[in-house]
């Protein structure tokens, strides 16, 4: 069963500069009890996506066309009443930035209270499901949490604390927006397998947000290639590392410094920069940077099949 | 938190001995004999030095100024000329009106300074927003005795709906409170826009806060967002305004007292300084100091009680 389908989904900003369209044509889908992984580069439109989906894009962005369908609902015109009741039981969400997805000046018991308004418990059960959220994931001493605030707290250890909040919920679908970003190395492998061991537990599916290629390679059942707003290339995890077929996720997996072999004085870089969004081309989005582009890459590249579930849009995908 | 106390009360120990020396600076620098001043033309050498006597002034700077801290900090704060009455009483006498002037300005400028910057804020870009920005800037740019004269003669003389002057029968609330209304209003109306214009900048600060959007992406109800999660962040900077403001509210005191003829701490220095009568000048300032140290203080300890990162902070 499908979780989340996201198809054809478009989103516009109005900026002082124009139209910017931040995406186009997305599709994905995320099956019960996948991983999903989405990749690519700061300001590819993967926050904007997840902002689009939990209906939380900024004043002057809107979603211009397409559908997402959480569980069979569409959530697109959804009422904010509506929405807000999905959000927390139905998606729940992990910032990126530990340091301020918190709120400064409540006790974390409190806050940890305070997401389960709709139980309609009395506060000392409210207070057993937040200590058992909080030993889930593994922090030490969890009745003194409840009494601490934000800043007491290290940045990996504000990131169970927010992952813990998310977790206790129970939800259907897991949203991780970068969460291993803003933490070190360590605490980095520290957090996928906490956040493999949750989901196996509760069993939802994870839509898992990163630009670190190894953390995705091992998290995530399938994954999103995004380039500029687009979906270059979706499929297995296994299918897509193994056998990229978008020049995109060619060029990103050449790139990533885990993959380096050969010593060298420079690492390998993607020539060119993003696209001016305000001016998006009609053809072919990543063709100013492509080596293989040729005449036909001036028209929009269909989404072609190269496999049951892998999908690129690309004119030449697979030969190249 | 008591260590926070503690500190900040240390502090307001300090902040006010220094506006003591200030104090004592000021009053000995003020050219002319205080002897001759408070016996006039017609006093006699003799006389001029047996007062200069006992008022200490015959001692050096540093023992007179000495004698002043020492025992403006028992509460002795010396002699009124005219009556000779301690001048300590006669300021805590007028007090009470005061502070009961400066807290019904505060109430008016919070209670509906407040809601509004949060409603603008909210709904930011609207109408209402507009409406809100407009009306604060006109109340900050009126000065607070042309308030005090037009409220005067709109709601006391021409409406006759609240009496016009005094501060009202004395041990009955329900007049001293009819009393108060005016000149409360006249004091706390610029503030009313200072508070709006202010709740309504940090409230936008807060609200893209990444804690903000945590809280929305739980899907927690629009109001307890706004007000538990956002106003008690966005009230802090306002609190500390409001400490500073309580100094510009004692000025506008002075007028409002003046205006409705109210007693008062401000209509007192008035009064004193038509009539030279410096000790009780100086005694006034200095009251009026500790009283604005002080309420400062309850505006840090209050911020204390509401961020814990201030209270690790110090």
């Amino acid at each position: 069963m499908t979780v989340l389908a996201v198809s054809d989904l478009n989103v516009h900003f109005t900026t002082g500069a124009g139209e910017l369209h931040a995406l186009r044509d997305v599709s994905f889908d995320v099956s019960e009890n996948r991983v999903v992984g989405v990749v690519g580069e700061s300001g590819c439109g993967k926050s904007t996506l997840i902002n689009a989906i939990l209906n939380l894009l900024a004043d002057n962005g809107r979603i211009s066309s397409g559908s997402i369908e959480f569980s069979g609902q569409e959530l697109t015109g959804l009422s904010r009443r509506q929405m807000r009741e999905l959000r927390g039981p139905g998606i729940a969400t992990v910032f990126q930035d530990p340091m301020g997805a918190l709120n400064p000046v409540l006790p974390i018991g409190r806050q940890m209270r305070n997401i389960q308004y709709r139980s309609g418990q009395a506060k000392s059960e409210k207070d057993m499901r937040s200590l058992e959220a909080l030993k889930r994931v593994r922090l030490p001493d969890p009745e003194a949490v409840l009494a601490r605030y934000p800043h007491e707290f290290s940045g990996g250890m504000k990131q169970r604390i927010a992952i813990a909040m998310a977790v206790m919920m129970e939800p259907d679908l897991l949203i991780a927006d970068e969460p291993t970003t803003a933490l070190d190395a360590t605490l980095e492998v520290a957090m996928i397998e906490l956040l493999k061991d949750l989901q196996r537990q509760i069993g939802c599916s994870v839509l898992f947000i990163s630009h670190h290629l190894g953390v995705v390679a091992e998290l995530c059942d399938d994954v999103v290639v995004m380039y500029a707003g687009e979906v270059v290339e979706r499929g297995s995890t296994r299918e897509v590392f193994k056998n990229p077929g978008h020049p995109y996720s060619l060029k990103l997996l050449e790139c990533d410094p885990a993959r380096q072999t050969a010593r060298r004085r420079d690492l390998p870089t993607i020539p060119g920069e993003l696209p001016d969004l305000n001016h998006r081309p009609t053809g072919c989005i990543f063709a100013p940077r492509c080596p293989h582009r040729g005449k036909e890459c001036a028209d929009a590249p269909p989404d072609r099949q190269l496999d049951e579930s892998h999908i690129v849009r690309c004119i030449r995908a697979g030969a190249v | 938190m008591l260590n926070y106390a503690v500190k900040r009360l240390l502090l307001a120990v300090a902040i006010v001995s220094v506006a003591m020396l200030l104090l004592f600076t000021m009053i000995y620098l003020i050219p002319g004999d205080p002897a001759a001043v408070a016996l006039g033309p017609r006093a006699t050498e003799a006389m001029r030095e047996a007062l200069i006597v006992k008022m200490g002034l015959d001692q050096p700077v540093w023992v007179q100024f000495w004698n002043f801290f020492t025992r403006a900090w028992m509460g002795d704060l010396g002699r009124e000329v005219l009556s000779e009455r301690p001048v300590a009483q006669v300021v805590m006498e007028n007090l009470p009106f005061t502070m009961a002037l400066i807290a019904g300005g505060m109430t008016w400028s919070v209670a509906l300074g407040i809601p509004l910057g949060c409603w603008a804020a909210v709904k930011r870009g609207s109408w209402a927003d507009r409406l809100v920005g407009v009306l604060s800037v006109a109340v900050i740019a009126v000065p607070s005795f042309v308030i005090a004269i037009y409220a005067l003669l709109i709601f006391a003389v021409a409406l006759r709906w609240l009496p016009a002057i005094g501060a009202g029968e004395p041990g009955n609330p329900g007049d001293q409170i009819t009393h108060l209304i005016l000149p409360s209003l006249a004091v706390g109306l610029g503030w009313v826009g200072y508070i709006a214009r202010m709740v309504r900048a940090s409230m936008l600060e807060v609200l893209e806060a990444q804690h903000i959007r945590t809280a929305r992406a739980f899907g927690l109800p629009d109001a307890m967002i706004t007000y538990r999660y956002a106003l008690t962040i966005a009230i802090l900077p306002t609190i500390t305004l409001l400490g500073v403001g309580i100094g510009q509210m004692l000025s506008s005191a002075v007028f409002a007292e003046i205006v409705f003829a109210r007693p008062g701490v401000g209509k007192l220095v008035y009064d004193a300084i038509l009539t030279r009568n410096y000790p009780l000048v100086s005694g006034a300032v200095l009251v009026t100091t500790v009283l604005f140290v002080l309420l400062n203080l309850a505006a840090d300890l209050l911020i204390g009680a509401l961020d814990p990162r201030v209270r690790s902070k110090l």
